[in-house]
């Protein structure tokens, strides 16, 4: 049975009972605290609560507190999750709670893990922009209502919260996929028409650790908090990828 | 995942999509027809459209599921590098002879 150590602070008002992941890359505990229920509480809330209260030595990370910045991604009831849009009422189970760092990353301390991994999966699938033109030419005009300006469009607003990394099976049983917010960004560049990248970007995404690793089962879609479609993003890629071995481009 | 080995999988299931309706058809026609072994040998043997049917279903089947079970096997066994292409030829090889003997058996033997 996992230790647990025990922390009540409130009197009598009403409370949730919180347990806590706290340890490093070594190892950790659950901590129990109870907090006290507030109206519109979001789980960062609580997290923030328990540190400013019972402990300060709590390390969390977190920034905007508006769903923006995609800091403050933790795994609550067992779940990925954006705490601060995510409130307390909608995924209280029998009155607890239980926050953990995000899976598939290893972890800093307590809540916090090393988004590292996250970043270089990135890179490797060629999520940079790659510029066609220099600053003496005009910038193309880009139709709003082309199929590839739409399909950018789609897959644009990621946070890099990691909660679709933290969802992906594939991505816990085989750590060098690429993921899902790595091939969505890879999908929105492909889209782009200013982008100049696609040839290095199509053989980055189709690689050992590339898409066709994606099993389509769309835990990535079904979590990310800014309603994005990975899964959608990924088929995409597979099809591109499919027309250019097809056209004998690779 | 190698895209070969993704390619690969794609084209043997266009392969084998066909080929399963047709051997579905077969159990079908011949359990309905009350067909006995020795009258479905007589129709199989020396045929080379059967030999073909069945050979190239042989092998699609080899290559599918070579290459499925070698992405479990990848996944779940956190296998890699030489060991898991080794078993993946393996369970290959070993499908395709196992399922070559019995095509043989219907329609050379
Ligand atoms: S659909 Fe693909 S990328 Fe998304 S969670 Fe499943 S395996 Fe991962
Ligand atoms: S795709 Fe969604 S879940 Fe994944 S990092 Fe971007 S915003 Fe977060
Ligand atoms: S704190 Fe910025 S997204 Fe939650």
């Amino acid at each position: 049975m996992e230790a647990q150590a025990e922390h009540v602070t409130t009197g009598d008002e009403a409370s949730v009972h919180v347990r806590v992941w706290r340890g490093d890359s070594g190892g950790g505990q659950w901590h129990i605290y109870r907090v006290p229920v507030r109206r519109n509480q979001t789980v960062l809330d609580v997290v923030t609560w328990i540190q400013q209260n019972p402990a300060p030595d709590l390390a969390y990370r977190f920034a905007c507190r508006v769903g923006v910045c995609g800091s403050c991604a933790m795994t609550v009831n067992g779940e990925p999750r954006w705490t601060c849009r995510t409130h307390v009422n909608r995924v209280l189970r029998d009155g607890q709670l239980s926050i953990a760092p995000l899976r598939n990353l290893p972890v800093v301390r307590d809540l916090v893990c090393d988004m590292t991994p996250f970043f270089d999966r990135w890179s490797e699938a060629g999520g940079g922009f790659v510029p066609g033109i220099d600053r003496h030419r005009p910038l193309p005009a880009i139709a709003p209502d082309t199929l590839a300006r739409r399909a950018a469009d789609a897959a644009i607003e990621c946070i890099n919260c990691a909660v679709c990394y933290a969802a992906c099976d594939v991505v816990a049983w085989k750590r060098d996929f690429l993921g899902p917010a790595a091939l969505n960004r890879a999908w929105s560049l492909v889209n782009d028409e200013r982008d100049r990248g696609n040839r290095e970007r199509l053989r980055a995404v189709s690689g050992d650790a590339g898409c066709h690793n994606c099993h389509s089962q769309q835990n990535c879609t079904q979590y990310c908090p800014n309603l994005l479609d990975p899964a959608g993003s990924i088929a995409g890629l597979k099809r591109t990828v499919m027309r250019a071995v097809l056209k004998g481009e690779f | 995942m190698p895209l070969g080995l993704y390619l690969l999988q794609r084209l043997s299931a266009l392969v084998m999509a066909p080929l399963v309706l047709v051997h579905l058809g077969v159990i079908i026609y011949a359990v309905r027809s009350g067909l006995d072994a020795e009258s479905l040998l007589g129709r199989t043997r020396g045929s080379v459209a059967w030999g073909l049917v069945y050979g190239s279903f042989v092998l699609a089947v080899s290559i599918h599921a070579a290459i499925g079970i070698r992405t479990v096997l990848h996944e779940w066994l956190r296998l890699k590098g030489p060991a898991l292409e080794a078993l993946t030829w393996a369970l290959g090889l070993g499908l395709l002879v196992l399922g070559f003997r019995a095509v043989f058996a219907v329609t050379l033997a």
